[in-house]
């Protein structure tokens, strides 16, 4: 009998940890113990019909020593990354025999950048992603090779430029001239692709906090790319981590770079605005 | 010398005297274990950090020998006790020799 009431307690203390994994946590971030981030935010206008309450960043959904990873820019592996980029910021490079650092003196001077990219480019009558941008510069400006898309090199700059806006609101425009390229990616948001028949929503709207196998779905949220997973142990940029989800839902994937992808980014980016930027941020 | 290695260290300016402290000590490195081969087909020579140690006042605090299960940009974290001030002196051996310093200085009081 003993025994018995002994299992029950031991089978209910086994299930409170269990119930707690279900669901984001209320977790505070604060970084190096001085920068409180805003990692929930309400609604932004455009998700009134969106199937969720309130925005969040994919940080509540990984465990406590991930979490932890990322709180202290010492433990932070990401950061490793960030030296690279800052060694590619004052390498010349090129024709024209210019560095980063030529025009733009030190990287604080992009303070606010990660934030509203991608953005419209009225010279290039586009919407630009941060790394549309990057190679604009490369090419046009240093006369220097392209990076590749969603490359290391690429990843390294991406995550030294969002550094300098680290805790500021992302607040991407999708108004005026986006607009067009907004509601395209919203199209394709919504629409289901694959064998599998998954569309973003399916999982990142209608499911998020649910267990996917092993996996913890959160909402999909962009505002901390590029992100150091600890998976594959590098930094990883938004359009490599669509192309694995699209991948993952058993389709042909579009390619990083390609119009779709700069659509969805722009559009799942509007979807954090509110969201602190945490770039470069620990995951999973 | 291996390409884009850097030491990293995390030690505290100042400590009561007596006081245990914590060291994260990080270097960035490849730690090509040699096991690996490339898309022709030819083994990718071995290139790791074999040993990490730790000194404090020309006394060894930690001594750490390494092999190739080592994953890349190898990180320790271990505690110290500060007897007096005096100076941290933390060496990455490299297996083509080379060897990374770096040194902090803590202060009593």
């Amino acid at each position: 009998m003993k025994f018995n009431a002994m299992t029950a307690v031991a089978a209910l203390m086994l299930a409170v940890p269990g119930v707690a994994l279900a669901g984001p946590d209320d977790d505070k971030m604060v970084i190096n113990g001085e920068t409180e981030m805003t990692t929930k935010a309400p609604l932004p206008a455009h998700m009134e019909d969106a199937n969720m309450d309130e925005i969040m960043s994919g940080w509540h959904f990984r465990s406590d020593e991930t979490q932890a990873l990322q709180m202290d820019d010492f433990d932070n592996p990401g950061m490793i990354f960030v030296d690279a980029g800052m060694d590619q910021w004052n390498a010349v490079e090129g024709s024209e025999g210019n560095s980063c650092a030529t025009c733009h003196e030190g990287p604080e001077s992009m303070k606010g950048v990660r934030a509203v990219y991608p953005k419209w480019d009225e010279e290039a009558g586009e919407v630009q992603t941060l790394a549309m941008q990057i190679n604009d510069c490369r090419e046009n400006n240093m006369g220097a090779e392209p990076y590749k898309y969603s490359g290391g090199q690429m990843a390294n700059m991406e995550a030294l430029i969002s550094l300098q806006s680290r805790g500021m609101p992302v607040n991407v425009a999708i108004d005026g001239p986006a607009k067009e390229t907004w509601e395209k990616g919203k199209e394709l948001y919504y629409t289901r692709t694959g064998q599998l028949e998954l569309s973003c929503a399916n999982c990142h709207e209608d499911s998020y906090g649910m267990m996917i196998r092993a996996d913890h779905l959160s909402q999909g949220q962009i505002n901390g790319f590029p992100v150091y997973r600890l998976k594959n142990a590098k930094l990883n940029t938004v359009h490599g981590r669509f192309k694995g989800c699209v991948r993952d839902t058993r389709a042909e994937t579009y390619k990083p770079g390609s119009d779709a992808f700069v659509a969805l980014e722009l559009y799942v980016a509007s979807r954090g605005n509110g969201l602190s930027v945490e770039g470069p941020s620990v995951r999973n | 010398m291996a390409k884009g290695v850097r030491p990293r260290v995390k030690a505290p300016r100042s400590a009561e005297a007596g006081e245990v402290v914590v060291l994260k000590t990080l270097i960035s490195h490849k730690m090509e274990s040699g096991q690996r081969k490339d898309s022709d087909g030819n083994v990718i020579p071995r290139s790791i950090i074999n040993r990490f140690t730790c000194e404090y006042n020309g006394a060894m605090v930690v001594d750490v020998e390494m092999h190739p299960a080592i994953s890349t940009n190898p990180y320790f974290e271990f505690e110290a006790t500060i007897p007096e001030a005096g100076d941290f002196k933390f060496t990455w051996y490299d297996d083509d020799g080379s060897v990374y310093e770096e040194t902090k200085s803590v202060a009593v009081g």
